[in-house]
């Protein structure tokens, strides 16, 4: 194990700065959610005790309310992740239109299963609920961007976009706009 | 139906630029002095004789909950909180808002904080949005160096700062003293009220939390006239709303509709109708997850608006309406709801934290008939338990499904046991 302290980037110090500056004078606590959220980007997508330790002296907050927000809210990944962390959700408007067998498209091409990350640590396999995007289901989020519109297919297509290096366009996979509804046919 | 010159939200399928280049093309911003000119009380009257109600689900008079707040500043500063915390399972309208037409949304939260007296609103958005959040910081930014936002906001003599603030994922942190508690840096949870925000809020200040679309139709409201927007709707249900149509339908969309539109009518002019036509329909969840289901019998003729659904025990809550054809494992489709209030209770009282489990673990019992009728009778009993007895309504939004679905589908839970035990 790593244990060396975690310490902010010059840019990311930076980016610290200004977000603290948002929040009234002696209520820099109030950062702590964006905080972490840059700690875990800086960090491979993970909050290590370091890094939550690293938050918690910059904000001059004890360790333990730092923990008790981190563990609270279910962006933060106390444990490492692959490179794409893939969220499936699985709340009823995502699965009324297919979202298990979007998932399970998953899990049967990568050869793990939810909570697991493959082994040469590229995906990890999550289930979430409710992304806000329930016209647009099934949807996943990997990263930070939702891919909407999904069918067993195009997932498997997305993926093997991923693996090939190659950053596929986020948002509906069939080409939709936005929102709106497609035209029918006829 | 709506006619194309009453729509307000011009851009909700990012057809056009959101910027603020676009956004100057659509008509924002461009009498925001004049309308700030109009001073408070002016401002807040035309808000409560528009008819404007709560878009994030309660549906309260916004005008009546801006008057709560003290007529004057004094030591405690005023704040403006902008719930964008969308989460409600069915409901991604403030999405198509945030990302789309963010300087729609950032003129609101001008012209709200004047009425209220801030001089700072933050802007809360659920982590997992963080597309949405960049177009909304790239906004704030064009707002504040064209002047619109900041010192002398639109040269009205007055300094209002917007920020955005990001969540970090947790549902509950959509009730509006658990988003202050996580936006002072803490867990989640709901405070106990009173006091109200608008006595004690942000910071121990005064404050006033409103949904985004909310605080989006305000300046409209102003530009137009309350008048106008009154008249559209039905009485006491006035204006237009963003309706968000997932599930089974032909083409799931976000559509703004004038409020009391029949349901029927909604789903077959915008969402190309129910698959497999109307009479495949089984039944439809209303106003986003937390609202009772209705059965098509209710679905035929009922109006989408916060008086007709309540009438018919559901509600419009977000808008968020979920349709399930005949092919739909209703217990199921329920058991999954159940499972999200328990993986989202924020495990601060009892009655949420134990019943939301001990509901979910019998709903998944019912949805394959390995229980007794009576257990039906015990479920309905623990969801009267845990409604009203909670701190804050994510316990009465885990119940009210179960009692939805016992309402108008006791049969079919039945029948399952039935099944089940003939195959035993």
């Amino acid at each position: 194990m790593n244990n060396t302290p975690f310490t902010f980037t010059a840019e990311n110090l930076k980016k610290a700065e200004t977000i603290v500056a948002k929040y009234p004078a002696g209520r820099q606590q109030s950062a702590v959610l964006p905080l972490l959220d840059i700690a875990q980007r800086q960090n491979d997508n993970w909050l290590s005790k370091e890094a939550l330790q690293g938050v918690a002296d910059y904000l001059e907050m004890p360790l333990v309310r730092v923990y008790e927000v981190a563990s609270f809210y279910t962006m933060f990944n106390l444990k490492p992740v692959g490179k794409h962390l893939l969220q499936f959700c699985c709340t009823t408007p995502c699965w009324l239109r297919g979202s298990d067998d979007v998932e399970n498209a998953c899990i049967d091409h990568l050869g793990v299963g939810l909570g697991e990350t493959t082994a040469d640590n590229q995906f990890t396999l999550m289930r979430v609920e409710c992304l806000g995007a329930c016209v647009n289901a099934p949807v996943v989020q990997i990263n930070d961007d939702f891919y909407e519109d999904l069918t067993p297919q195009k997932m498997v297509t997305v993926l093997e976009d991923l693996k090939a290096g190659k950053k596929p366009q986020y948002g509906s996979q069939i080409g939709r706009q936005f929102s709106a509804p497609i035209k029918q046919a006829g | 139906m709506l006619q194309e010159r009453d729509k307000i939200f011009t851009n909700l399928y990012g057809q056009a630029d959101w910027g603020l280049k676009g956004a100057k093309k659509r008509g924002i911003w461009s009498n925001t002095k004049e309308m700030l000119a109009l001073g408070r009380e002016k401002i807040i009257e035309d808000v409560k004789n528009s008819g404007l109600r709560g878009r994030g689900g309660a549906g309260f008079s916004t005008g009546m909950k801006w008057s709560f707040m003290p007529k004057e500043a004094g030591e405690k500063p005023h704040y403006l909180v902008v719930n964008a915390d969308e989460s409600e399972p069915g409901t991604c309208k403030d999405r198509d808002i945030l990302r789309h037409d963010p300087h729609r949304l950032l003129e609101g939260c001008v012209i709200g904080s004047f009425a209220i007296g801030a001089k700072a609103c933050y802007i809360y958005i659920r982590g997992e949005f963080y597309n949405e959040a960049s177009n909304i910081q790239v906004a704030i930014e064009e707002a504040y160096q064209a002047g619109l936002i900041g010192k002398n906001a639109c040269g009205s003599g007055e300094d209002i700062d917007i920020y955005l603030h990001r969540g970090a994922g947790a549902y509950i942190c959509g009730e509006e003293t658990a988003l202050m508690e996580s936006l002072e840096g803490k867990k989640g949870q709901p405070r106990l009220k009173p006091p109200f925000p608008a006595g004690v809020g942000l910071y121990g200040c005064p404050t006033t939390i409103n949904n985004v679309e909310t605080i989006a139709v305000v300046p409209e409201i102003l530009r137009r006239g309350a008048s106008w927007f009154e008249a559209l709707g039905k009485p006491k249900n006035s204006g237009t709303k963003i309706f968000c149509i997932s599930g089974h339908v032909n083409t799931p969309c976000n559509v703004e509709e004038e409020m009391g539109i029949p349901l029927k009518e909604l789903i077959e002019k915008h969402a190309g109708g129910v698959r497999g036509g109307w009479d495949n329909l089984l039944a439809i969840i209303p106003g986003g997850s937390s609202v009772p289901m209705l059965p098509k019998s209710i679905c035929d003729d009922v109006c989408m608006d916060f008086d007709s659904l309540r009438a018919v025990q559901s509600g419009l809550g977000t808008a968020g309406i979920i349709v399930m054809d005949k092919s739909t494992d209703i217990v199921k489709a329920i058991a999954r709801l159940s499972h999200f209030y328990m993986h989202e209770s924020c495990g601060q009282c009892t009655p949420c934290r134990e019943g939301t489990g001990w509901m979910w673990r019998m709903m998944e019992k019912l949805a394959v008939g390995d229980a007794k009728p009576a257990d039906i009778d015990r479920l309905l009993e623990v969801t009267k338990q845990i409604e009203g007895h909670t701190i804050c309504a994510l316990g009465d939004a885990a119940a009210w499904p179960i009692q939805g679905l016992i309402r108008h589908f006791r049969p079919e839970i039945e029948r399952r046991m039935h099944l089940a035990k003939q195959a035993a």
